[in-house]
């Protein structure tokens, strides 16, 4: 056996796992889905094939998905740019030679540890709930309380307040960005009279975007996504009214509630192009502001 | 130092009161959950419970439907002990072939993973639904599982880049020694990788941990439950309502997780800060 061969047999010996399981569980599945969203299929008949009417139905006779489509996108919209401003204002408190700032970066870290538990959403849901302690704390400032789940846009805000209290995993990556800006530039900046707010923008912007757009890339793609939150606080239903109904929650109950499978691969295709459009429009968009150093270090 | 001296407390003020103020729900629900049921929305400005009551925990380990919390415990730790098997085995073999072995088509299957790191796994769901019930899996963990022998595009990314950085030296004299390929790969390589394997088996228990569509989807007798399920299904049997017990049983689930992190902060700091695990 020739050693070009043997080299090629190994390597397909070693990574042969991922292309096994990249055919079965990714590839196949998704070649079936998309045949799928072409058919109407209640997973107890054979698939019926009915062209582009699940994708036409979605956009002119559903209006619970187009209303789901328009709360996931205010809760990506508003919660990721929010989530990551907050992250990076307390990376930079956090990016001091103190000693104590090793035991911060872990309790900042601790809502993001356990954030994708349903023992958290629970406690959200009665922390905000009608007689939780944020209506009694306005309660006790003679403000009236607020039906927090009760109403379809503050429940939404919930969900979104609840995604920014888990800043801590992009903190810690903005945290590891900021270390690594030499403290020269800071200190010739300062030398040449810059205020605090030209040193920010003009040294740790530019030297943070490409960490800024991995952590734009990444949270907007999870945030897309967001599924469990949505699910416990509102018990399923993605009410009230809808207005918890993310797309992921939606695309879950058409598929596994009313068994609508053909229509469910239909909104999992739309939201596919939907993630692809918006992470190839961050990328086209990326080369005006994120800045790279041609000359290494 | 004097003059340093205002600056640094205020510094310390704001700092650690706004961790406080994050942390708050944590520490509301840890002592709620030690207060009389009926007591945890009359008192829920205090935040100490009185009188002091151990009830909710032994409520909560009864669990429902006759099948004790113990049993979703385990249920989820044989959940957790087949992710890291699979994970820590498919991962390390995948992650050496791409970062060391030289065969056609590298380039490509390693592009392939990284776009399915991409990939919204509701695209996959329905049809893994359907083959996984054609093949009679449904009710076990088997769907849940059998995936992960198979890679995580995450961690294999993870192992790779922390494979690069040991020395090319080594594997070279290991062939002059006589090693072959899978030697190497097992005598040389896996020793040094051991800290990012810990931090894959850091990041598969909380994503097993805390995972409620898979074992939704797939599992469906009560006695298959993991925690997750369990909570969710306090929560939807709400018309007795009993908080405490529920209280008592999301701190339970949250328990190991603290501990873990608490052990092993460093490597879960290090695999967020360099690959960004972790939504």
């Amino acid at each position: 056996m020739s050693s070009r061969l043997r080299s090629n047999l190994w390597g397909y010996l070693f990574i042969g796992p991922f292309i096994i399981g990249f055919l079965a569980f990714t590839i196949v599945p998704m070649l079936a889905s998309l045949y799928f969203s072409f058919t109407e299929y209640g997973l107890f008949d054979a698939p019926k094939w009915i062209g582009f009417e699940n994708y036409i139905k979605m956009f002119t006779e559903d209006p619970r998905y187009i209303n789901s489509l328009k709360v996931t996108i205010i809760y990506v919209f508003a919660g990721v740019p929010l989530r990551l401003a907050f992250a990076l204002l307390v990376a930079m408190l956090l990016n001091v030679g103190s000693r104590a700032v090793g035991w911060y970066r872990t309790l900042y870290y601790l809502p993001s540890l356990i954030g994708g538990s349903v023992a958290v959403a629970i406690m959200w849901r009665n922390i905000f709930g009608d007689d939780g302690i944020v209506n009694l704390a306005l309660k006790s400032m003679g403000i009236d309380s607020i039906r927090w789940f009760g109403e379809p846009t503050a429940a939404l805000w919930m969900l979104i307040f609840l995604s920014i209290w888990q800043f801590g995993s992009s903190m810690l990556i903005f945290l590891a960005g900021l270390k690594s800006i030499p403290a020269s530039f800071y200190e010739a900046a300062s030398v040449d009279g810059a205020n605090f707010f030209q040193k920010f923008f003009r040294i740790t912007l530019p030297m943070l975007s490409p960490v800024l757009l991995f952590n734009i890339i990444m949270q907007t793609i999870s945030a897309f996504m967001t599924f469990v939150p949505a699910f416990i606080i509102s018990k399923g239903t993605g009410g009230p009214l809808d207005g918890t109904l993310l797309y992921s929650l939606y695309l879950f109950k058409q598929g596994f509630e009313y068994f609508n499978m053909g229509y469910a691969s239909a909104m999992a295709w739309v939201m596919l192009l939907i993630v692809a459009i918006l992470t190839g429009i961050i990328f086209l968009t990326s080369k005006y502001w994120v800045h790279y150093e041609s000359e290494g270090k | 130092m004097t003059k340093k001296r205002p600056r640094y407390y205020l510094y310390h003020i704001l700092v650690g009161g706004f961790a406080i103020l994050l942390l708050y729900p944590v520490i509301w629900l840890f002592v709620s959950s030690f207060k009389e049921s009926g007591d945890i929305f009359i008192t829920a400005g205090s935040l100490i419970p009185n009188p002091f009551t151990l009830l909710n925990y032994a409520q909560g380990w009864e669990g429902f439907g006759g099948y004790g919390f113990g049993t979703f415990i385990k249920n989820t730790l044989v959940f957790v002990i087949w992710m890291l098997l699979g994970h820590l085995i498919s991962c390390s073999l995948i992650a050496y072939g791409f970062a060391r072995l030289k065969f056609v088509g590298r380039g490509f299957w390693f592009m392939i993973m990284l776009v399915t790191l991409m990939l919204p796994y509701e695209v996959v769901m329905i049809p893994q639904y359907i083959i996984f019930s054609e093949l009679g899996w449904l009710n076990s963990l088997k769907p849940l599982v059998v995936p992960a022998f198979f890679g995580h595009p995450f961690f294999i990314f993870l192992l790779v880049q922390f494979i690069r950085t040991i020395p090319r030296e080594l594997d070279e004299a290991a062939t002059i020694d006589g090693a072959n390929t899978f030697q190497i790969f097992y005598k040389v390589i896996l020793p040094l990788i051991v800290p990012a394997l810990a931090t894959t088996a850091i990041f598969t228990f909380y994503w097993t941990w805390d995972n409620l569509l898979g074992p939704v989807l797939y599992l469906n007798s009560p006695e298959k439950y993991t925690v997750s399920m369990a909570l969710n299904m306090f929560l939807s049997n709400e018309t007795v309502s009993n908080w405490g017990a529920m209280f008592a049983m999301s701190i339970v689930t949250l328990v190991p997780v603290f501990v873990i992190f608490f052990i092993f902060q460093r490597y879960v700091v290090e695999g967020i800060s360099t690959t960004g695990l972790k939504g």
